[in-house]
């Protein structure tokens, strides 16, 4: 499937360990940056309830939810066994330091 | 090409050092398994209860077969192993199977103690160690109506009981006049005593065996003082030993055990052992959790990350026959320079005795009640001093002061849907469930599996009864090798240590220098370490943002929609009609859903949007409200009760006093919410006895008390002491808070802090040494300078912008 990418900013708008929120018509989406500046993006709604995974702590590529700590893997949208469930995951890419996302989660993620 | 390990013993430590190493490093190595039992791993000290017809075998498998083909682990079941070629580094198993190895790891257990009385291969004779012993049992108990069991210990009593269950009648022979002597004292013998011949065992004590009778098969054992007794299976529980022999003849030391060091090596250091089998500081193990850290380590090293020390461990017993209570731990007999503290109640069965050597618990027996056991092993492994609750201690963790749970603790008696974690949930059923079915061991494994215990903590200890009380036997590890998290095998006392010792200054350089084993920490560890860089070095620590969590980074309170809620400070729980009116202007203006009066005295504004709160604050900020930390782990209030000026029987101006603590305190960032209170008079109306740090005004001056927690778990304060003026009360506050803020593990709240290190710690750093005294409250005060700033007024003015802006904004 071919990817609509957006220009959604630059990679220095995203604290290290940290995220922002894209709004779009589809809901909130959480854009993360790790350490070493991979960026990831999650639809911003835990598989557990619903909480705003935005607001969590990035660790290596986790981020843990702020309401009930369930750890979810950035680079799958996965929560982290024993835990199961999952938030949709986005496509997103570098081109230099512009961040670009495409709308077009994928597949087989209900959440 | 992978490295070679292969494991002999395919029991509970060398699997579970396996389990652990696949954690850290599922590719380092091939993996190949020997063992001489015909099946997958089991759980050992199931068998019992699969003796008792409580359980099936397939109930206790831990990892059938299937288990060692998902993670591509060779088995050889049912070999066991002969030799070992330690030059050309290969295993000779006695079928001929050869496998070679980098590294090699023993888990061989141990084995059954045969009297070697005449008659003792007879047939019909049997140890009580694996499903074929049980299987044997189970047999015989369909053919033959008497059996034996030689050993009135754990092993022993939990065989007899099985056997009975199963219809067989049944005589125990004890060598001893005490059942189980090593676990319990004489009074708790007997009443075990008791209860069991209640059930139908015949006992014998001071039975010594002479002879074993018999043509093939046994028929009957002949006793010293020349009693016999029919038999036509004779259980032989009286001891084990560990599993040296292989280990001997191909002469890696050995003593009582297979001798390892710390890193679980043996003398040959390609050669790992762990389990029954070793010797560790000249100590040998019979329990599955010393095993299971040595495991741990052993794994650790395995995985070439070369850090991790196992260094002995503290257990505690249980009998698993159900419908008996009983639990000892440490060293329960006493000596010349121990005091015995013992409580029994003959006609409920209740009875227990506490060993206490220098204020510090040694050892404890309980009969017939055990809910506090994990309490009293707690107290022991932490070597806490109980001089402060030691008249209470007898009556358990409920009666001081707790009177959140009481006696609703009774964790046996507790129904299946009794809820145990209010905060997830949980109740009992889904925790035991999971225990059984999960295989699970360990609180933290409880908590991953079910999340019971892993928000508030305060289920914790019953969680930890409940997992005791299922799974048998012990299952908590010494409390100095219990890390921070996961990342790390430091301690938070050590974590805190090292930081100030070597100056460690950002939450990186601390993950360096103490080898983390993850590359950026966790939610626990992160906001745990910013918060002990920022409290020992307040003015040069760098404060990471993105290690607090979401309300002290936004500086609201998340709530369950994602919405945020705002609580300006009021000075002493005290407001005018400006603020009042500023506070309902916001609130019309920002259309708030609730407005709500908090139990601290304050005024909270709830369904905020995240990007309002700069705009919010604002506001507030304009009519001179500062922010009212509820969102932190910080000084949240000051409850107050109006005191002298008007209430008739005030005796001090506790208000003034509560707005000046406030003053003082506020902005200060502490290992937990923390809460304060000044009462006017002893009828105490702002409730300063269930607050950390309260003060309640008499005649004479003021009286300071410490420790008290509202929460799930009610805890009355302790006194601390009393003092004459407003300014020593201001300074002992200064100093109870530094103490605290230093001592404390994040996330701690001073109650079981407190429970934790003992009052009289406390008193002796505040109470008795004012030197020190006055050094807490002028490195509380000079924390303060760094801290005092409102953080609203901050963002209000742009600080912070991008926590609150969306990244973008998109119309697709
Ligand atoms: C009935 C019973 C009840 C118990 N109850 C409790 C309890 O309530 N709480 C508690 O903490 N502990 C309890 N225990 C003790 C606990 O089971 C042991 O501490 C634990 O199983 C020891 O683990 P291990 O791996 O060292 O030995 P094991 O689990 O015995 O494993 C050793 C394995 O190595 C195999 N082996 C030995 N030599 C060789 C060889 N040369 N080649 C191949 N394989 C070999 C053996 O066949 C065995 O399968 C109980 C034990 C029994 C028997
Ligand atoms: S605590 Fe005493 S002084 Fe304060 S309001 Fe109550 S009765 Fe009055
Ligand atoms: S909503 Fe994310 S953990 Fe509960």
């Amino acid at each position: 499937m071919s990817e609509n990418w957006i220009e959604i900013g630059t990679l220095s708008d995203i604290p290290r360990l940290g995220a922002r929120v894209v709004e779009s018509k589809q809901g909130d989406i959480a854009v993360f940056r790790t350490a070493d500046d991979e960026v990831f993006a999650l639809r911003d709604k835990c598989p557990h309830k619903g909480g705003p995974l935005s607001q969590g702590i990035v660790h290596g590529k986790r981020v843990a939810c702020p309401l009930h700590d369930w750890k979810i893997n950035l680079d799958s949208g996965l929560a982290v066994a024993p835990d199961e469930g999952c938030a949709a995951y986005y496509p997103v890419k570098l081109e230099g330091d512009a961040v670009f996302l495409s709308l077009t989660p994928n597949e087989g993620c209900p959440n | 090409m992978k490295e070679k390990l292969v494991l002999i013993g395919n029991g509970m430590a060398g699997v579970r050092t396996l389990e652990e190493l696949l954690k850290v490093a599922p590719d380092l190595y091939d993996i190949t398994v020997f063992g001489a039992e015909p099946y997958g791993n089991y759980n050992r000290i199931m068998l019992s209860p699969v003796l008792a017809g409580e359980k099936t075998i397939d109930e206790i498998m831990l990892n059938d077969e299937q288990w060692y083909i998902d993670n591509h682990i060779t088995l050889h079941k049912g070999k066991e192993v002969i030799n070992i070629d330690r030059s050309a580094q290969k295993v000779i198993a006695s079928d001929g199977t050869k496998a070679s190895y980098d590294r090699l790891l023993m888990a061989t257990g141990s084995t059954p103690f045969i009297i070697p009385c005449p008659g003792h291969e007879l047939e019909g004779v049997i140890g009580f160690r694996d499903i074929h012993d049980v299987d044997k049992m189970l047999e015989a108990a369909k053919q033959h109506q008497h059996a034996v069991v030689i050993g009135g210990g754990l092993l022993g009593l939990e065989a007899a009981n099985g056997l009975m269950q199963q219809g067989m009648k049944v005589t125990v022979l004890h060598l001893m006049d005490t059942l189980m002597e090593r676990q319990l004292d004489s009074v708790a013998g007997k009443m075990l005593r008791k209860s069991l011949e209640d059930r139908g065992l015949e006992i014998l004590m001071q039975a010594s065996t002479k002879e074993i009778k018999g043509q093939d098969h046994v028929q009957s054992v002949l006793l010293e003082d020349g009693r016999e007794i029919p038999a036509e299976l004779v259980v032989m529980a009286v001891g084990i030993r560990p599993n040296i022999a292989l280990a001997e003849k191909v002469g890696i030391h050995c003593e009582r055990g297979i001798v390892v060091n710390d890193t679980m090596q043996t003398f040959d250091p390609k050669v790992y052992a762990v389990g029954e089998c070793v010797q560790h500081r000249g100590q040998v193990y019979g329990l599955v959790a010393p095993l299971f850290e040595m495991g741990k380590v052993c794994a650790n090293h395995l995985a070439k990350m070369g850090i991790g020390r196992y260094e002995g461990s503290m257990t505690s017993t249980k009998l698993k026959v159900t419908g008996i209570d009983l639990f000892s731990a440490g060293d329960f007999t006493g000596g010349e320079d121990t005091e015995e503290l013992v409580f029994q109640d003959a006609s409920r069965g209740v009875y227990r005795k506490l060993v206490v050597q220098d204020n510090k618990l040694k050892g404890a027996v309980m009969y017939g009640d055990t809910i506090d056991g994990s309490w009293y092993f707690d107290l022991m492994r932490d070597a806490t001093d109980i001089s402060d609750f030691r008249e209470n201690i007898l009556f358990g963790q409920a009666h001081l002061g707790d009177s959140g749970h009481g006696d609703e603790n009774r964790i046996a008696m507790m129904a299946d849907s009794a809820e145990i974690c209010g905060c997830n949930g949980v109740c009992k059923g889904d925790i035991v469930k999971a225990i059984t079915d999960k295989k699970l061991f360990t609180l933290e494994d409880v908590r991953a599996h079910t999340k019971a215990s892993s928000s508030c903590g305060s289920c914790t200890g019953l969680v930890e009864s409940l997992l005791a009380h299922t799974v048998g036997g012990d299952y908590s590890v010494a409390p100095h090798l219990k890390p921070l998290c996961a990342c790390t095998e430091h301690t938070h006392d050590e974590i805190r240590a090292t930081i100030k010792e070597k100056e460690l200054k950002s939450i990186r350089s601390v993950m360096d220098f103490m080898e983390w084993k993850t590359p950026d920490g966790c939610s626990k560890c992160r906001p745990a370490l910013n918060y002990y860089v920022m409290c020992a070095w307040p003015d040069a620590g760098s404060d990471d943002g993105q290690s607090r969590f979401i309300n002290e980074r936004a500086h609201a309170n998340i709530q369950k929609d994602a919405t945020y809620s705002v609580i300006p400070r009021m000075w002493g729980g005290g407001t005018t009609p400006e603020e009042l009116r500023a506070i309902a202007d916001v609130a019309e203006k920002f259309n708030v859903k609730t407005v709500h009066v908090t139990g601290g005295q304050r005024i909270a504004l709830y369904g905020l949007k995240k990007h309002e709160l700069p705009v919010i604050w604002n506001d507030l900020n304009q009519a001179g409200m500062v922010s009212g930390h509820a969102y932190g782990k910080a000084l949240r209030t000051v409850k107050t009760c109006v005191g002298k000026e008007w209430c008739r029987f005030g005796t001090q101006d506790s208000t003034q006093l509560g707005i000046e603590l406030e003053k003082m305190t506020w902005g200060s960032w502490t290992p937990h919410k923390y809460k304060m209170a000044a009462s006017g008079c002893p009828r105490n109306c702002a409730e300063a006895t269930i607050k950390d740090f309260g003060v309640v005004c008499v005649d004479s001056g003021y009286e300071l008390h410490v420790g008290g927690n509202g929460g799930i778990k009610v805890r009355a304060t302790d006194f601390l002491c009393a003092v004459s003026t407003e300014e020593e009360v201001l300074e002992y506050a200064a100093a109870f808070m530094q103490v605290y803020r230093e001592q404390a593990h994040y996330l701690e709240r001073t109650a079981p802090w407190i429970e934790r290190v003992g009052l009289a710690h406390v008193k002796e750093q505040i109470v008795d040494d004012a030197d020190n005294r006055v050094a807490l409250a002028e490195r509380f005060h000079f924390s303060q300078k760094f801290a005092q700033d409102d953080p609203w007024q901050q963002r209000a003015q742009g600080a912070e912008k991008h926590e609150f802006e969306p990244l973008k904004q998109l119309n697709a």
